[in-house]
């Protein structure tokens, strides 16, 4: 069962900030002695399409925190993240841009 | 479980190199901005809202000292004199209080996991982060008035300055003199407002190096620990008068939320 | 009868497994790179083997960080048309911690927090019309307080 997540999209001058807080062990091997569990993809998203991909690994923190910056942007504009971790388990957060 | 220490030994009085004060502004800036303490809060606010005990009721009509259910700036005002409990208290104290009283949850059930950890934090560490959060901003201000809190900021200041224990040790071993540090943490001098407040103004506070939120409690219980005195008691009067003589001493600083520590 | 019921709990678990996890389907995730014990490995893994330096990546992060459970990095890259981003720690046992992926609608920008075993050189790499560029940092790594 995943943690929870927050995200905060705000408009700057010219993009919108985006800030995503994930709930995630991010248990190394070494932590976990070889049975590492860790968020292995990441998906943002903008009224449905798809504009970031990222691949992740062990070496990202625990409680993993992203930002990111989307081109321009309108208030309302939906942005969504996912995740997918090596598990199989995923989640995922909504909001709109203030 | 207690840790072997040998942090006493790398106790250190560092040369006042300007330097040396901020050589981790840039870390302690760029981790506060990313940080998961909002989902600390987040969880509170489940909790706080949540109906629990044998009388099914959630803490939303706890008062906090602003009167119940008011969460915006509960937090700076604390420790204070409450006349319903006839004694000063500190958050965790409060929230006990009204953990049995509103919920009817005895003592025993409602500490039973007083300190979490990364993979199941406590009601407290949440409860703590929910409630902190509403002061973001309001001037810190402890209860100065009643003869209690008088009585509780001089008890405080009294075992502030305390040697006991084993190794002979007080708060003031550590955070008495200006330019110590632990290893590459400084260690500032809590007994004067100077560098108390921005302290202070940022406890309770999640911990990267354990990804664990930590309270006030907690943090005193953890000094307790690393002075070889023995394990303090939750929301003893003891507890809650540190706390006032450390809110007290940082009066006036700006609360500015739940922080973010290495 | 009962053929045909377990044959629909059959077809039912496959349907069931491909709902769970759709991003699984889609998602990709270089195993190789990731599992390259240098930062070249890793590079050659994520098809970037050279990369010319360049002043277009900038790295903003702490010079020294108190703990390495969270090393806070911020990466912009201004090189003209660049889709993607990989961060790399040189001293790490698997140098690559992350790559970014972008279209169109986002900003070569990301803000990770790493681990980092200790002082080390923080690498990035950004692709731009297929050629690839770097840009290197160092961060020292410290342990503050007393043990953990």
């Amino acid at each position: 069962m995943a943690g929870p997540m927050k995200m905060r999209a705000t408009l700057a001058s010219g993009y919108t900030d985006v800030r995503v807080l994930m709930t995630h062990p991010m248990a190394t091997e070494q932590q976990t002695k070889g049975q590492p569990h860790f968020i292995q993809n990441l998906e943002v998203k903008v009224n449905g399409k798809t504009v970031i991909e990222g691949q992740i690994s062990q070496a990202v923190s625990r409680n993993p925190v992203f930002s990111f910056r989307l081109k321009g942007g309108a208030k309302g504009d939906k942005i969504e993240v996912s995740w997918l971790d090596n598990k199989g388990d995923t989640n995922k957060t909504e909001t709109a841009v203030a | 479980m207690r840790r072997a220490l040998a942090c006493a030994a790398v106790l250190m009085v560092a040369p006042a190199l300007a330097q040396q004060k901020n050589q981790f502004a840039d870390y302690q800036r760029m981790t506060a901005e990313g940080s998961p303490v909002e989902l600390f809060e987040l969880g509170g606010e489940e909790l706080w809202k949540k109906p629990q005990g044998p009388k099914n009721a959630s803490l939303e009509k706890c008062d906090l000292g602003k009167g119940p259910g008011i969460l915006k700036g509960a937090y700076a005002a604390l420790p204070r004199y409450f006349k319903d409990a006839g004694r000063v208290m500190d958050l965790e104290t409060r929230l006990l209080h009204c953990m049995m009283t509103l919920q009817g949850r005895s003592r025993e059930e409602a500490t039973k996991q007083l300190f979490g950890n990364a993979d199941r934090p406590s009601e407290m560490e949440y409860l703590s982060a929910y409630v902190a959060g509403h002061s973001r901003g309001a001037k810190m201000a402890p209860g100065a008035s009643h003869p209690k809190e008088k009585e509780s900021y001089q008890l405080g200041k009294a075992l502030f300055f305390h040697r006991a224990g084993a190794w002979d040790f007080s708060c003031a071993s550590c955070h008495g003199a200006q330019d110590k540090r632990i290893r590459m943490s400084a260690l500032p001098v809590l007994s004067a407002p100077k560098f108390a407040r921005p302290l202070i103004a940022t406890w309770p506070a999640y911990r990267v190096s354990n990804s664990q939120f930590k309270t006030m409690q907690w943090r005193l219980n953890d000094c307790y620990r690393q002075m070889r005195m023995p394990e303090p008691n939750f929301a003893s009067d003891s507890m809650v008068a540190l706390n006032m003589f450390l809110a007290t001493t940082a009066k006036g600083a700006e609360y500015r939320g739940p922080g973010t520590k290495r | 009868m009962m053929q045909r019921r377990g044959l629909l709990k059959a077809a039912g678990a496959l349907l069931l497994a491909g709902l769970l996890k759709p991003f699984a389907a889609l998602a990709a995730w270089n195993k190789e790179a990731f599992a390259s014990k240098s930062s070249a490995d890793a590079m050659k893994s994520l098809g970037s083997p050279s990369a010319e330096a360049s002043g277009g990546i900038v790295i903003e992060a702490p010079q020294i960080a108190e703990n390495g459970a969270v090393v806070p990095i911020e990466v912009t890259s201004n090189i003209p048309g660049t889709t993607s981003i990989a961060v790399l720690v040189e001293k790490n046992p698997y140098p690559l911690v992350a790559k970014f992926d972008f279209t169109e609608g986002a900003l070569p920008f990301v803000k990770i927090n790493a681990k980092m075993g200790e002082t080390s050189d923080v690498r990035v790499v950004a692709t731009a019309g297929g050629k690839h560029y770097q840009a290197t940092k160092e961060i020292k790594v410290t342990i503050g307080g007393c043990g953990g």
